[in-house]
């Protein structure tokens, strides 16, 4: 049987970042007047609600905050490809994201230091993350 | 004085919780849980003026208030849908109460029901972040979310897979005393849970609540109109409301969560500490969400659940009654309405008839609400006397 993965809902807003990742660069958005990165991409800062907001590359590195070996994926798709390491990355610039893990179980611990990974899913290239200087 | 919103329980419904409810409606089960309600509180449905009930996905996704009123045939002149996952029944209750004080409406109906059908379609589509940023790495649904946090509390605290299979264990053997309870006649030994199968790396499927059909319902009415109650009226102490994030990778640091808020924010308005607490009815979709509660309590320090879990009871007769009904773990979750299982036990206790579980002279219980992923939370201190 042949299932396709559940797609990302691209809207207006996130579309830059989404056509970033097709030419395998992380723009992540950045708030002119409180400087934080942001991500998910919005339409206001979360942090001083300002909406001066630009794109710029984040160095797709981060570490591990917390991690889980899915064994019962709740999409069929993904269930063909159990078990898988999905985990939550603290960028380097601030912001978390989920994301899938190109690690082995045994290599996964807390903090440990991760970089991007592009990874082509349903002909899109998708962030995905390995540890750093890993294959 | 702190102020806080006044309100008195006066009636309690709930249907005992089944795996799946086959031809049945949502519709029907909330109609069934408020005739009980009304039965319990001795009134008829022409004294309801109030009423709050739950989103209904894939049913009555809009109008809900309107769709049920007229199903009931009652006229409430203040209503609302109250959408807060777990927390829902909870958060109702001072919703009702601040309605009542604010001179809207005096007897409220609070009603949360679910059908759970065999092969029941998907919930309906959304476009929301968690769409967009979570499920096209492969993590949908709370089983992930949940392990996540578990996994994250293990490495940042050193806290064990036995110390969350304890949470479990307890609910299932309260549950033993609760012939409502979908795993009544079920008992459980610590090693069953720690090596049931794993569902998502930390998390064992002994440790997420059994999904199933039911529904609730709890009549809140003015402190002067409680007076004249067919029962002993429960009334509401103090109330405290959090709402941090909704996907797990937006949440705070387990050290922030919003229980941190919600939890000694009722304590407050209740004017009592946890010490004195009599039960302890605590939100339990899954083990670790018990585990950051105690330490939000205060009862034990933060990450160190686990000590305090080993050393102490939580049984009726225990030194902490925690989730007497069973807990949802021990209970079932019958979707939204399994949150409102935790009022309704607060209430059976306060009133002295929850029988073989009963805890002596109860006077004070601590009651939670939990929605998405410890993304929204409410917390209730109900006393059996007016202060």
């Amino acid at each position: 049987m042949n299932i396709s993965f559940p797609e990302p809902t691209i809207t207006p807003i996130t579309k830059p970042f989404w056509d970033s990742m097709e030419q395998k660069k992380f723009n992540l958005q950045r708030c002119e007047d409180c400087k934080h990165w942001i991500f998910y991409p919005r339409a206001h800062c979360p942090h001083c609600f300002g909406n001066r907001l630009t794109w710029q590359e984040a160095t797709g590195k981060g570490r591990l905050k917390t991690w889980s070996i899915v064994h019962r994926a709740s999409h069929p798709a993904w269930q063909s490809l159990t078990p898988y390491a999905v985990g939550i990355v603290e960028l380097e610039e601030g912001p978390s994201m989920l994301t899938h893990l190109l690690i082995r179980a045994e290599e996964l611990h807390y903090q440990l230091p991760v970089e991007i990974s592009y990874h082509v899913l349903n002909e899109r290239q998708l962030p995905f993350f390995k540890k750093r200087g890993g294959a | 004085m702190v102020k806080r919103p006044r309100g008195a329980i006066i009636g309690i419904g709930e249907l005992q919780p089944e795996r799946y409810s086959e031809g049945k409606t949502t519709l029907s089960l909330i109609a069934e849980s408020v005739q009980l309600a009304l039965q319990d509180a001795a009134i008829t449905k022409d004294e309801i003026d109030g009423l709050l009930v739950g989103p209904q996905v894939g049913e009555t996704p809009q109008h809900v208030p309107a769709t049920v009123s007229e199903y009931l045939g009652i006229s409430p002149a203040m209503s609302n849908t109250v959408d807060l996952g777990g927390a829902t029944g909870a958060g109702m209750i001072w919703r009702a109460a601040a309605a009542i004080e604010a001179g809207m409406c005096e007897t409220v109906v609070c009603v949360l029901a679910n059908k759970n059908e065999r092969d029941s379609a998907p919930r309906s589509p959304n476009r929301n972040p968690i769409r967009e940023f979570d499920v096209p790495f492969g993590a949908s649904g709370a089983n992930t979310s949940y392990a996540l946090l578990k996994r994250q509390h293990m490495e940042q605290y050193g806290s064990q897979q036995e110390d969350f299979a304890r949470i479990a264990y307890w609910s299932r053997k309260n549950a033993l005393k609760n012939p409502k309870a979908i795993f009544y006649n079920k008992p459980v030994e610590l090693e069953d849970i720690s090596h049931s199968p794993i569902i998502s790396d930390p998390l064992h499927l002994l440790e997420i609540v059994m999904p199933c059909a039911g529904g609730a319902a709890v009549i809140v009415t003015s402190e002067e109109k409680a007076k004249k109650a067919a029962k002993q009226p429960v009334f509401l102490r103090g109330a405290g409301e959090k709402i941090t994030h909704r996907a797990v990778s937006q949440a705070p640091a387990l050290d922030q969560l919003p229980f941190q808020y919600s939890i000694p924010q009722s304590l407050r308005q209740a004017n009592i500490s946890a010490e004195e607490l009599d039960l302890f009815s605590l939100y339990d979709c899954y083990t670790s969400v018990v585990a950051v509660q105690l330490e939000s309590i205060g009862l034990c320090e933060q990450g160190k659940f686990g000590d305090f879990i080993r050393k102490h009871s939580f049984s009726h007769d225990g030194d902490y009654p925690l989730n007497t009904h069973g807990g949802q773990l021990g209970f079932g979750q019958a979707d939204l309405a399994g949150g409102m299982s935790h009022v309704i036990e607060a209430v059976v206790q306060l009133r002295g008839e929850a029988g073989e579980r009963q805890i002596p002279n109860a006077k004070h219980a601590l009651v939670t609400g939990n929605g998405a992923t410890l993304s929204e939370t409410t917390s209730l201190v109900l006393g059996g006397e007016l202060s």
